[in-house]
């Protein structure tokens, strides 16, 4: 509706915003690429070896920006300051430089965790840990003439042997991989990928395709019995965007590009894909296609799956791509469905076509108070029935609104304290919301401003009817803002003796309530009987709503103290928790992917016959195993 | 998967749970060394109390019970319309208004009847008025009530944390009388009480009971979906809400040879579904054993197995049954067992799948191995029922006495029981005999309170059959068979407890042989013909032979090579008795098989059934051609058709009408003639 509004605006905004794009592609200097194009048919730039196209966010030295230990940017991270105050350094984000004068009571009072008891990572990687690279020769050269870029570095392998799962982090703070890539290898388009599978088949070589690496399933770790040579292929420098198809609303896109470029490539020429899943200043379109990703703002531009129009892959049996870019067909079984969400397995994704669309004119944050989390499902349940979800529509339960709220930056001037205080009061004492019990909803809309406001009118007053309060566009943008910050927090917390992760899952309305409280109950009973010492913090929210069910994402951390392992701790009980899902009526995963983490239940999933469909077509792909991650089968 | 592996793999997971299991099998004695060492609670008098001070004040007493932490308090009314608006109920009406072609109103209209003649309507004020009222009637009728009050603390925690479901024996009327009393005395809950419609035939007493938390269940309803739904969800809703503890009893009715009855699965299934479901985290199951020194019904019991109907429940027959509050029943024990949590049992042993793939208000039959889990799981509940039953003294006399009929002198009654004590307390039994008690005073106790079974004349021991002499051949019988049958109610209490070794001393006896295939293969008979008679749990034949052995090696009975198992030469007193001990049962069992061979026709109605078999053995009784008169037990002529049927040595036709048992007599099942 968005785009029709903007469709019919006039043909001013639009050849203003073609002139726009024309400028910023020449400051760009994709012209060189366009031109190519005009000469071969398979256009590759950057025959010479030297870096790749337009400089992304992320350089192809990961490490130069990015921690090597941790999640995310190297100059943002949680600190303690010396007034013993947390704070948020660096001013990528919002909440950067700013004191946070509740927080550390706050995970004192939750994790009994004191300031005084501190872990501390390794402060570099050191070299000699690292495991020495099992290379062929004979493939090196044949790697050389080829020209593309590659690497045998330590820290560029090392890098690329994980993801952040929280063992994963563990072992680069205080330990080292049994097994990592032994080359790094960066393609810049198609072709050098078909040359590198070409060369992996002729050497029997395993790859392993490296977008993003925000992997949450050790979907990246290397398979520890691996003898052959492991080549991880990192995508980052293919990151163009190959062509944007304004009448069919579509755009050609090399699948290394992460997901802030291509946002911020597209908004130049006044569009955007919408798809924004909680990882994308770091995840790659390749990625999202391999692990059948899901966007915050599915309700309007949807998941992955919705997303994509075309897939091209490069498979040790050739490339699988269809032969046209149509919106549906009815040709078999859709291939793109054996693609999405294969995790690597089959071969590496290097161009896809997405849709598209125009920005949005508006757009607005909400939220919503309810007095208890079964109000605040029912409320999101009845939205879902009205089909009048906003761009995202989520649920906190009281923990994570509890968290949210030590979260909250010192105000800037007593009024708006005075004003916090009101607010406070007119919830907790008049209306007679209980603070220890009540949840929070957050809201984005996007769109025409005109439509927003009628959207949002009707989405509050379904929350009225459950007992909703509105609570400010304050909070709900708020909100949104820590799902990114969030991630940084569990660095902080291994600081102190706190581990944690988040999972997610699926699952029927009608079973949200009942999956919540028990997977919560479990996992708190699950600690007790392994010795943990505190009370787990154990949340939940309601992420996504869809027709029949919805998506639940929940967040769980302990203090280890007095546990001599608690990294296996951790994991019992993560799978304690997987358990309690599955025999709740929750999938396996909704969107992070199953990866090596969850293999052992995909039999459960999907059923024998289902699993043996999936290796039969492994086995037909990639009859020699080389891409060898061992994900999901 | 067979079935001892999954029993096997029952126990090995229930033994998992930290605070929620406690010795749950029958054979987990194998590991533990000393069972006569085990840690018993102590046992607390509360009547003690009710002696000293004022009933009525204790009737007024603050009450503030403890309750469940998810608990959403409602009315009980409330309840009932929760129930009839409920997806399950709905579903289940608008069905059967599509099929029968009715309007969904009318069917709405008959749910809510079923719910006003079921629902339960707890009042304070009636609680007050048992209290009250119990408490006069109690100090009346019974020396002491014992409880174990660590039991107590622990019900009370489990309370708080999941719903419960409390599981008592079923000996007496009193059970949930008793119980409800005690939970008001502790401050706990009032569990909520599945009883058997019949005491709503009861003027006043059935709508009082209704007010102090029974609901109402007909006796059979398996045909009608209505009231099943209505039912099941009815009970449903109160577990989820954690409303109250729930209670029933798993035998169904009341033992009246106070031997455990074989579970029923009904109610017990209801109850687990919730789980199943996730509709809640955990369920705990509170297996208590309530003993009775004397039992209140002990004489109506033996005229209703003597074929004599039992008197209907009425308000009238209750007032006339008032003289018995002159009378003196002794002690009653009762033990509230470790909770055990249904999460634990079910650990890697349940399939959910099935439940994830139907809307969860759908009407489903239960998988085959959630039958068996459940089936399983009534069987572990009964057998930690039995394993923590408190004994009397009088159950050891009672024993020794039925051995040694006529008469037994006084001495040596006292020197053998003493000497079964021993025995027992090795077989695990939990035997109330306070340290400080000598024997005789034991011994002489126990014939004071139970002087209408036995009597001291002459030095000698003999049963209470005044009056005997005179009458016709037929009468004496009748009256002699009457006090067997008593008396036997009290031996009955150790049979669970020496089944296993007993049956090993019988197979032993049996076989003439001392090769260990062979006492197991008469053991594995036996077990299988006594299946309906004893308890044993689901499938575990070999283990509880070899528990059998243990025990009987424990005590020197026997002794145990790879190959084969001999008597020792000092066991055979033991051997001897314990097949003594189940003679009886072993001839009455004799007695019915030759009667289903010789006297029966080649088909014949279940009803014909039980009058057949008793004149039958009435007759040899008369000729003195046999001295059972516990085959003339209505129970034990059940038992061993339903044994027969099972082992397939008897088919069941239904006709239409009335139900026909066809008896085709086999060899193998005969053989024990």
């Amino acid at each position: 509706m968005a785009a029709e509004a903007a469709g019919s605006g006039g043909g001013s905004p639009a050849s203003a915003r073609r002139r726009l794009r024309i400028i910023s592609g020449h400051l760009r200097g994709s012209p060189r690429a366009a031109g190519q194009e005009a000469l071969s048919p398979s256009p590759c730039k950057a025959q010479g070896g030297s870096a790749g196209p337009a400089a992304g966010s992320i350089p192809k030295k990961r490490q130069e920006i990015l921690k090597w230990n941790g999640w995310g940017y190297n100059d943002s991270k949680f600190i303690f300051n010396k007034k013993g105050q947390a704070e948020f350094t660096g001013k990528r984000y919002r909440l950067g430089g700013m004191v946070l004068p509740t927080f550390k009571e706050w995970i004192e009072k939750t994790f009994g965790a004191s300031l005084e008891h501190k872990t501390t990572s390794r402060a570099s990687l050191n070299v000699n840990d690292v495991p020495p690279p099992i290379v062929n020769e004979e493939f090196l050269q044949d790697l050389r003439a080829t020209k593309i870029s590659y690497s045998q570095d330590a820290e560029d392998r090392v890098f690329r042997a994980h993801g952040h799962c929280l063992h994963e982090i563990f072992v680069l703070r205080e330990g080292m991989f049994k097994r990592i890539p032994d080359v790094v290898v960066w393609p810049v388009c198609h072709e050098d990928v078909v040359k590198i599978v070409e060369l992996a088949c002729k050497h029997n070589l395993c790859i392993i395709p490296f977008g993003g690496g925000t992997s949450v399933s050790s979907a990246l770790e290397c398979p520890e019995e691996e003898k052959r040579t492991i080549v991880s292929l990192d995508t980052s420098q293919m990151n163009r965007i190959l062509w944007i198809d304004e009448k069919n609303l579509t755009a050609c896109v090399e699948a290394g590009i992460i997901g802030q470029d291509l946002e911020k490539q597209l908004s130049e020429s006044g569009f955007c894909t919408g798809h924004e899943p909680d990882s994308m200043e770091f995840s790659s379109l390749g990625g999202w296609v391999a692990t059948r990703a899901s966007g915050m703002k599915k309700n309007i531009y949807g998941n992955i799956e919705d997303l994509v129009i075309h897939i091209k892959m490069v498979t040790p049996r050739g490339i699988v791509e269809k032969n046209c870019q149509v919106p549906r067909m009815s040709t078999g079984p859709d291939i793109h469905h054996f693609i999405m969400g294969s995790e690597g397995t089959l071969g590496v994704v290097t161009e896809v076509t997405i849709k598209i669309r125009p920005l949005p004119e508006y757009q607005k944050y909400g939220s919503v108070v309810f007095p208890n989390f079964e109000r605040g499902v029912a409320c999101l349940r009845e939205v879902a029935k009205q089909r009048c979800a906003p761009a995202s529509i989520r649920l906190v339960d009281n923990a994570q609104f509890q968290f949210g709220h030590a979260l909250k930056p010192q105000v800037a001037s007593i009024f708006t304290s005075f004003l916090d205080g009101l607010k406070k009061f007119y919830i907790t004492k008049f209306k007679g919301f209980d603070p220890n019990i009540l949840c929070v909803a957050t809201l984005l809309f996007e769109g025409d401003r005109e439509k927003v406001l009628q959207h949002e009118k009707q989405v509050y007053d379904i929350a009225t009817k459950f007992g909703g309060l509105a609570a400010g566009e304050d909070n709900g943008q708020r909100g949104y803002m820590l799902t990114f910050v969030i991630a940084y927090l569990r660095d902080l917390g291994l600081d102190y003796y706190v581990i944690g992760e988040s999972f997610e899952t699926s699952v029927p309305w009608d079973r949200v309530l009942d999956l919540c409280r028990n997977v919560k109950e479990r996992i708190v009973r699950e600690c007790k009987e392994k010795g943990v010492q505190f009370a787990p913090f154990s949340t939940c929210r309601v992420t996504q709503t869809y027709d029949a069910g919805a998506c639940v994402y929940f967040y769980f951390a302990f203090n280890y103290r007095g546990i001599s392992d608690p990294i296996h701790v951790y994991e019992e009980i993560e799978r304690a928790a997987r358990e309690e899902i599955l025999a709740n009526g929750g999938s396996l995963s909704h969107h992070h992917g199953v990866g090596k983490l969850r293999k052992r239940w995909m039999k459960e999933s999907i059923s024998d016959v289902g699993l043996g469909m999936l290796r039969s077509v492994k086995e037909y792909v990639d009859p020699n195993n080389i891409f060898g991650n061992k994900n999901l089968l | 998967m067979s079935l001892s592996a999954t029993a096997t793999r029952f126990f090995s997971t229930s033994k998992d749970g930290d605070s929620t299991t406690s010795l749950g099998s029958p054979f987990q004695c194998l590991t533990q060394k000393e069972l006569t060492s085990k840690k018993r609670d102590e046992f607390e008098d509360i009547l003690e109390e009710r002696r000293l001070s004022s009933d009525l004040r204790y009737a007024m007493k603050c009450y503030t019970p403890v309750i469940y932490k998810g608990l959403s308090p409602c009315k009980p009314n409330a309840i009932k319309s929760v129930v009839l608006q409920s997806e399950q109920v709905q579903y289940v009406i608008k069905q059967l208004a599509k099929e029968m072609g009715e309007s969904p109103d009318i069917i709405q209209e008959e749910a809510m009847e079923i719910l006003d003649e079921m629902g339960h309507s707890m009042q304070l004020g009636t609680v007050r008025f048992f209290a009250f009222t119990l408490s006069k009637i109690f100090k009346q009728l019974f020396q002491r009530v014992c409880v174990n009050e660590e039991g107590m603390q622990r019900l009370q925690r489990a309370i708080q944390e999941h719903p419960v479901v409390l599981l008592p024996s079923h000996r007496s009327y009193v059970d949930f009388l008793m119980l409800s009393y005690l939970l008001y005395t502790y401050d706990l809950a009032l569990p909520v009480i599945a009883a058997g419609i019949d005491f709503l035939g009861m003027k006043i007493v059935g709508e009082l009971l209704r007010r102090a938390g029974a609901f109402f269940m007909r006796r059979s309803f398996g045909g009608n979906r209505l009231y099943w739904a209505v039912f099941a969800e009815y009970v449903k809703t109160m577990l989820r809400n954690g409303y109250a503890p729930i209670e029933f009893f798993l035998e169904g009715t009341r033992s009246r040879t106070a031997k455990t009855l074989t579970p029923k699965f009904g109610l017990l299934s209801i109850v687990m579904e919730p789980f199943f479901k996730r509709e809640v985290f955990d369920t705990y199951l509170v297996p208590i054993s309530i003993s009775y020194e004397r039992i209140l019904e002990e004489s109506l019991y033996a005229y209703e197995l003597l074929g004599v109907p039992k008197p209907k429940e009425s308000t009238s027959g209750l007032l006339k049954a008032r003289r018995i509050l002159s009378d003196n029943f002794g002690t009653i024990h009762i033990y509230v067992g470790q909770p055990v949590s249904l999460r634990t049992l079910a650990s890697g042993r349940i399939n959910l799948c099935p439940y994830n793939l139907v809307p969860r208000h759908l009407p489903q039959k239960p998988t085959e191995d959630i039958q068996e889990f459940v089936s399983d799981v009534a069987y572990k509940m009964e057998l930690l029922q039995i394993e923590n039953m408190v004994l009397s003294p009088w159950v050891l006399v009672a024993a020794v006495l039925l051995q040694n009929l006529p008469a037994i002198d006084f001495e040596l009654l006292i020197e053998k029981t003493v000497w079964l004590k021993g025995l027992t307390q090795t077989f695990g039994g939990f035997i109330e005999w306070p340290d400080n008690l000598c024997a005789k005073k034991a011994v002489m106790s126990g014939l004071t309170l139970h002087s209408n079974i036995a009597r001291l004349v002459d030095g000698h021991v003999v049963l209470n059959d005044k009056g005997i002499e005179d009458g016709a051949v037929g009468e004496i019988v009748f009256k002699r068979a009457l006090v067997i049958l008593m008396c036997s109610t009290y031996r009955n209490q150790l049979l669970n407890v020496f089944v296993r070794p007993s049956l090993v001393a019988l197979a032993l006896q049996m076989t003439r042989s001392f090769r260990k295939e062979e006492v197991y293969s008469s053991f594995s008979f036996l077990r299988d013909i006594f299946s309906d008679e004893f308890i044993f749990f689901p499938g575990i034949s070999l283990k509880d032979f070899e528990e059998g052995c243990f025990l009987l090696t424990k005590c020197d009975a026997i002794q145990t090579t790879q190959q084969e198992i001999y008597p020792t030469d000092k066991g055979s007193v033991v051997v001897s008795f314990l097949s003594a001990m189940f003679r009886p049962f072993v001839e009455g069992y004799q007695l019915i098989f030759r009667y289903l061979s010789k006297e029966t026709k080649e088909a014949f109605t279940e009803k014909q059934f039980v009058p057949g078999v008793r004149n039958f053995v009435f007759q040899l009784l008369e000729k003195g051609a046999t001295q059972c008169y516990e085959a003339l037990s209505s129970d034990m002529q059940k038992n061993a058709l339903a044994a027969l049927v099972q082992l397939g040595a008897v088919k069941k036709k239904k006709i239409v009408h009335r139900k026909h048992t066809k008896c085709c007599c086999k060899s193998p099942a005969m053989s024990l003639c």
